[in-house]
């Protein structure tokens, strides 16, 4: 015990002895969650849209004026000709275009119907489609408002309700992953260069050489890594709740205990790769592209699963950051408890322990 | 009774062999110094006796203890100093050696009384980091950290190695005091000065021991006569001698040529034989040979 106790306060002296890592620990997770809430969020705000009226009417001014003045549209150019229309796409002045045809309320009055074109710039394909969904809701919505006033033809009209996430916020979603991402990147990256470190550096000759048996290397290599990454852990659910208002439904308790295991699982996996490896930098890069590619792409946090061809879907079946993310929008949105995430916690701890026993295992009580 | 046995140790790396049958034995409070170039074979022969490197065939064992079936024990009781410094640079004097005393389960002040000598020269420093140190603190608080534990042998690899010469006598005084101790020490080097600091000695080459001896003993065997010669001409005097005899031993050695060759040479003959080829102010004189004499005339021999 006081061998453990003397091996983590040297851990201990590592971190705080080099500041800029330390920095970079700490400020990483805050700065990610920033960038990732400001910068790439799936709502549209003031896209920049254009109007091509052929009928400048009572009807197309109030349709205008109702996509205008939803937040969700900015008018950036009045647009006179057809002509106009490639022009001004090509400049990327604009996202889209709503063309009203010539005649439009003295049709719609006449015939019952009258015709609305959207011309959207599809090269973003994701942005063209929310943006002529958004744009068809408004005006939906407006025809309805219409003829329910002047007939008395009920329509049958759905409502949606969007659960858990009523807003349909993009923070919502990203902050579990963020969680996954950042935990397995410190907890991993960290642990298999610090103990690579040791290899480069030529003290792990000494420690070899010394009576410290594998356990009490490994787990006291790991514990500072577990506190600092723990740390992390309470530091991006903070954020999330005061900048972006990421509620947790569920069980804090349960959550943190989640959080435990899953860097527990992430440093198991550092230190796997670091008995695989000798250098620093071989180490880094394994971490990154081993573990940070699966945990953006293979774990539901961006891409849905479901959406995969059948081979990845089972490959994500195997990634942990895939059963972590689920359970972390499972209690921080619907407020799930253990009974009902049971057997991912069970996948997890599962896959911590095979990892730990395959790393210690692998560890080599001599130099290679 | 010996304290170390080494029986028949080989180790390669890919085709490259790096000890080749290697035998030796070392007694109870005996500084053994091994002596060798770099590449001689070393650091693998050290790293295997501190198990932390497997021999492909042969057996060792250290006070009793086998070196592969008990290389726990042998990790408790051996102090091991690598020959590239292998302490935290960013953990001080006094971190680092609190460190190696927790993991050998002790503390500093437990075996304070061993170290003090040493110690005592590097702790007015004790709160700057390690990695700040000059060479010669640094050897000495390495020298700390592998005594902390009371080690029954002391494995130092190559330890004066980039120290200044201040430095290495000193260091080499504590060696003695170790020694007076009881403390069994496993030294090596390629100064072949320091050679004459030890009880007895190995001269290693390739893989190879090719002699096991005193000090003394090592420098009696030389068998050939060594001359030592000095000419106006130093650069053609090596040519010259080198081209008298075929099968003799010539090279620069400080100020003189040092001379030996496996036939008796007739020193007037010789001389004559130089005045014949140029050469003025030719000075002829038997010289006692150093180890480093004997290492290259063993070489010689096993080439």
């Amino acid at each position: 015990m006081k061998k453990f106790i003397g091996f983590v306060k040297k851990e201990y002296y590592h971190i705080i002895r080099d500041p800029r890592t330390l920095f970079v620990l700490i400020a990483m997770p805050i700065a990610q969650i920033l960038l990732f809430g400001y910068v790439i969020t799936n709502e549209i705000k003031n896209a920049s849209i254009g109007i091509l009226d052929h009928s400048k009417d009572e009807i197309t001014k109030q349709i205008s004026s109702k996509i205008l003045s939803s937040g969700y549209f900015k008018l950036d150019a009045s647009i006179n000709s057809e002509q106009e229309i490639h022009e001004a796409f090509r400049k990327g002045k604009i996202k889209e275009v709503i063309v009203f045809e010539p005649h439009f309320a003295e049709k719609l009055k006449k015939e019952g119907t009258a015709k609305i074109q959207i011309i959207a710039d599809a090269s973003d394909p994701n942005m063209a489609n929310l943006l002529t969904n958004y744009t068809e809701a408004i005006i939906r919505n407006y025809s309805i408002a219409i003829t329910t006033q002047n007939t008395q033809i009920s329509l049958i009209t759905p409502e949606v309700r969007m659960l858990y996430n009523p807003e349909l916020k993009g923070a919502y979603m990203f902050v579990p992953g963020i969680i996954a991402m950042l935990l397995m990147l410190i907890s991993a990256l960290m642990t298999s260069i610090s103990i690579t470190r040791e290899k480069e550096l030529g003290t792990m000759e000494v420690l070899l050489a010394s009576p410290l048996n594998p356990f009490t290397v490994i787990t006291g290599k790991v514990t500072p890594y577990l506190l600092l990454s723990f740390i992390n852990a309470c530091l991006i659910l903070l954020t999330g709740y005061f900048v972006f208002n990421v509620p947790v439904n569920g069980s804090i308790i349960l959550l943190l205990a989640e959080c435990l295991l899953f860097i527990f699982m992430a440093l198991s996996l550092g230190i796997l790769i670091s008995t695989a490896t000798k250098t620093q930098q071989a180490a880094m890069l394994i971490s990154l592209v081993v573990l940070m590619l699966p945990t953006i792409l293979l774990s539901g946090f961006i891409f849905p699963v479901e959406n995969m061809p059948l081979p990845l879907q089972y490959l994500c079946k195997i990634m942990p950051p895939k059963y972590f993310i689920n359970i972390v929008r499972t209690i921080m949105l619907k407020g799930g408890n253990l009974a009902t995430l049971w057997s991912d916690t069970l996948i997890l701890f599962g896959m911590s322990i095979f990892f730990l026993m395959v790393s210690m295992r692998k560890y080599k009580i001599r130099l290679e | 009774m010996n304290f170390v046995e080494i029986n028949n140790i080989s180790k390669s790396y890919g085709t490259h062999k790096a000890l080749l049958e290697t035998s030796f034995s070392v007694k109870k409070g005996e500084l053994f110094g091994v002596i060798g170039p770099d590449g001689a074979g070393k650091t693998t022969l050290f790293r295997i006796l501190t198990t932390l490197l497997l021999a492909d065939s042969g057996s060792a064992n250290m006070a009793g203890f086998d070196i592969l079936k008990d290389y726990k024990k042998i990790r408790q009781i051996v102090g091991y100093m690598p020959g590239k410094f292998s302490l935290y640079q960013d953990l001080t004097i006094e971190e680092n050696l609190a460190f190696f005393a927790t993991i050998f389960g002790t503390t500093i002040k437990e075996n304070y009384e061993l170290i003090k000598d040493i110690y005592i020269q590097i702790e007015p420093f004790k709160d700057r980091p390690a990695g700040k140190l000059s060479g010669g603190m640094k050897q000495k608080l390495a020298l700390s950290c592998a005594l902390i534990h009371k080690p029954e042998i002391l494995i130092l690899d190559e330890p004066t190695t980039g120290v200044d010469a201040v430095s290495r006598t000193e260091f080499w005084d504590l060696l003695r005091r170790f020694k007076e101790m009881g403390i069994t020490i496993i030294v090596s080097t390629p100064y072949m000065d320091e050679a004459s600091l030890c009880d007895r000695v190995a001269l290693m080459q390739e893989g190879k021991i090719m002699q096991i001896d005193t000090p003394a003993n090592i420098v009696k065997n030389y068998k050939p006569e060594l001359l030592a010669i000095k000419s106006n001409n130093m650069h053609d005097l090596l040519v010259k001698l080198r081209e008298y005899n075929l099968n003799s031993q010539v090279y620069l050695f400080g100020q003189t040529i040092h001379f030996s060759s496996n036939q008796t040479i007739n020193q007037s003959d010789l001389n004559n034989y130089l005045k014949n080829n140029g050469h003025t102010n030719v000075e002829i004189s038997t010289s006692i040979p150093t180890i480093e004499d004997c290492f290259l005339w063993l070489m010689k021999q096993h080439n």
